[in-house]
C-alpha cells in the first residue's frame, strides 16, 4: 500500500480511465446523490427544475441553446439560470429536470471527459461520449423513479471537423441520436413544433441562432416553466456554437440583437383590434 | 518458513539505492527549461505514442523517466488525485506541492517497506496564473528537491545539469528554450539528436485553462532550425 493507496492503478481495470468510477470507489461519500442514487423522497417536493433546452444542427455544426428559467411548483426559482455548459472542446451538455442533480450531471460529465483524456492520452469519440453520459443518467435511475428526473440534451463535433452530432436521453438512460434537431424539459413539445417546420441542417449559423431563439420563445409563451427573454434585466437565452473551431459561447450582445429581430416581427404580426370588443 | 538472514539496515538502503540508480541510469535524461510563458519538457523518445510527459492538472505537468510500467501507474494516480481534489474543493485548490508530497510519501514508503524499489525518477511542474514556475524533483527514494530554472533527471543527468547550466537564461522565448534543451541533451549523447527522436511538450500560462501543450515533429522541426 502506496501514499497514493486507492489511486493507484490495477491491470486490466476495465474502468480504469472512469473518473466517476475511481470516485465511486475510493470517495463514494463525495459522489453527488444523482450518481449514486440515493436522495430521500421528502426533498423531491423541493427541488428545483430547469425548463427548455433545444439544440439543432446548421452547416457549421451544432447549435445548443437554452432559456434561463428554473421553477419549483409554482414559483420562479431563478431567472437567470444557465442550462448549458462546455463538456469539452468539442461538445455541449445542455440540463433539464431537477436543477441540482442536473447541473452536478453535467460538472462531473464534463471532469470524465478530461479525466478520460488525460489518463489515456486521446479524447473520447463523440459517440463515445455519448455513451459515457446515457451511463451517467442510467445510474440515476432510482432518483428517476421517485420523480426526480434528469434528461440532457448533448450535441458536438467529432474534433477538428463540423460533422455535428445531437443526442437525446430518456429519465433512465435510454440515449437516441437525433437527425437535425432536439429539445427537452417542460417546454420541450412546443419547442420542437417550431424546430421541425424550420430546421436546416444547411443553414448558416446567423439562421440557426434565429431560429433557437424563435423556438424558446414559442415555448415560453406556451409553457409557464420557461422564461422568455427578459428585457427588463436584459437576460437573454444562452446560445453556443460547436463547429469546426470548437466550443463557443455567443456574446449576450448577439443573442440580444436576435431577440429583438424575432420580437420586431412578431410585433409587426400584431392583430390590430381586439376580436372580442 | 525460510530463515530470514540479518541484513545490516545501512547495507539494506545502499543495495536498493544502487538498484534503482541503476535502472534509472539505463535510461535517457530528460529536462524541464523554465522560459517566458512557463515550462518546456524535452526529452529523447523514439515513441510516438508511450509518452514520458503528460498533462496532470489545469497548470500541472508531469514527466518521468525509468522504468515505463512504474512511472505510467504513479502519472494515473497523480491524474486521479488531482481530478477528485479538483472535484471536491475547486480547480484552482489543486497545487503541484501537494501532489509532490504524495508521489514523496508514496515512493519512500515502496523504498522502505516494498519487494524492491520504483526504478524512476519524476519531475513536476507548475505554472502560476500570471508568473512563476514551481518544479518538484522527485527521485526513486521519495527524496524531493524544488527547483525554478531547470531540472534534469534520468541517465547522465549531472552532465546534462552542467550543460543546462551553461546555457541557460532568464527570458527566453519558446524557441531559445527549446533549443537550450534539446542542445544540452545532444552535447551530452554526443550526437544530434534528430526531431523525430524528441518529445517535446510544456505549459504555457496564456492558454486558457488546460496550459499544457505538446509539440509535434513538425513544430519541434521549426523551432530547432536557423
Amino acid at each position: 500500500m502506496t501514499a497514493l493507496g486507492d489511486l493507484v492503478p490495477t491491470a486490466f481495470d476495465p474502468n480504469g480511465s472512469s473518473f466517476v468510477e475511481t470516485m465511486r470507489r475510493a470517495a463514494p461519500e463525495a459522489l453527488p446523490p444523482v450518481l449514486r442514487g440515493d436522495l430521500p423522497a421528502a426533498l423531491a417536493q423541493q427541488i428545483v427544475h430547469g425548463t427548455t433546452v433545444i439544440a439543432l444542427r446548421f452547416a457549421g455544426g451544432v447549435l445548443v441553446a437554452g432559456d434561463r428559467r428554473a421553477t419549483s411548483g409554482n414559483i420562479i426559482a431563478r431567472g437567470d439560470m444557465r442550462k448549458v455548459f462546455p463538456a469539452d472542446d468539442w461538445s455541449a451538455i445542455a440540463i433539464a429536470g431537477a436543477a441540482g442533480p442536473a447541473m452536478e450531471l453535467a460538472r462531473v460529465f464534463s471532469i470524465e471527459l478530461e479525466h478520460y483524456e488525460k489518463v489515456e492520452g486521446d479524447p473520447l469519440s463523440l459517440e463515445g461520449k455519448a455513451n459515457k453520459l446515457a451511463g451517467m443518467v442510467r445510474a440515476n435511475m432510482s432518483l428517476a423513479m421517485q420523480g426526480i428526473v434528469v434528461v440532457p440534451l448533448f450535441a458536438g463535433v467529432e474534433a477538428g471537423t463540423s460533422r455535428g452530432s445531437i443526442f437525446e436521453y430518456d429519465p433512465i438512460g435510454g440515449r437516441y441520436r437525433a437527425a437535425d434537431h432536439a429539445a427537452s424539459g417542460s417546454g420541450s413539445i412546443i419547442a420542437k413544433q417550431t424546430l421541425k417546420r424550420f430546421v436546416d441542417p444547411s443553414s448558416d449559423e446567423e439562421t440557426a441562432t434565429t431560429l433557437a431563439v424563435e423556438a424558446l420563445f414559442d415555448a415560453a409563451d406556451d409553457d409557464s416553466a420557461t422564461g422568455g427573454p427578459d428585457l427588463v434585466r436584459g437576460i437573454f437565452p444562452i446560445v453556443t456554437v460547436i463547429d469546426a473551431e470548437g466550443y463557443r459561447e455567443l456574446p449576450e450582445s448577439d443573442v440580444a440583437d436576435r431577440v429583438d429581430t424575432v420580437i420586431a416581427a412578431r410585433v409587426a404580426r400584431r392583430p390590430i383590434e381586439d376580436p372580442e370588443r | 518458513m525460510a530463515t530470514q538472514f540479518y541484513v545490516a539496515p545501512e547495507q539494506m538502503m545502499k543495495d536498493r539505492a544502487e538498484y534503482a540508480q541503476k535502472g534509472i541510469a539505463r535510461g535517457r535524461a530528460l529536462v524541464a527549461v523554465a522560459y517566458t510563458d512557463g515550462v518546456v519538457f524535452a526529452g529523447e523518445n523514439p515513441s510516438r505514442t508511450l509518452y514520458k510527459t503528460s498533462e496532470v492538472y489545469d497548470r500541472i505537468g508531469f514527466a518521468a523517466v525509468g522504468k515505463y510500467n512504474e512511472f505510467e501507474s504513479l502519472r494515473v494516480a497523480g491524474i486521479r488525485l488531482a481530478d477528485m481534489k479538483g472535484y471536491q474543493y475547486a480547480r484552482g485548490d489543486v497545487a503541484a506541492k501537494s501532489l509532490a508530497n504524495a508521489y514523496s510519501q508514496s515512493l519512500g514508503a515502496i523504498f522502505m517497506g516494498g519487494d524492491k524499489p520504483y526504478e524512476v525518477e519524476l519531475l513536476l511542474a507548475e505554472v502560476g496564473e500570471l508568473a512563476g514556475l514551481d518544479m518538484f524533483h522527485i527521485r526513486y527514494d521519495g527524496s524531493i528537491v524544488d527547483a525554478h530554472r531547470f531540472v534534469a533527471i534520468g541517465g547522465e543527468a549531472d552532465a546534462v545539469r552542467d550543460a543546462l547550466e551553461q546555457r541557460w537564461e532568464p527570458d527566453m522565448e519558446l524557441r531559445a528554450a527549446v533549443r537550450c534543451a534539446v542542445e544540452s541533451l545532444s552535447t551530452v549523447a554526443g550526437r544530434d539528436i534528430p526531431a523525430e527522436d524528441l518529445e517535446v511538450s510544456g505549459l504555457d500560462r496564456n492558454r486558457q485553462r488546460r496550459r499544457f501543450f505538446r509539440l509535434d515533429v513538425a513544430d519541434v522541426a521549426a523551432l530547432l532550425v536557423d
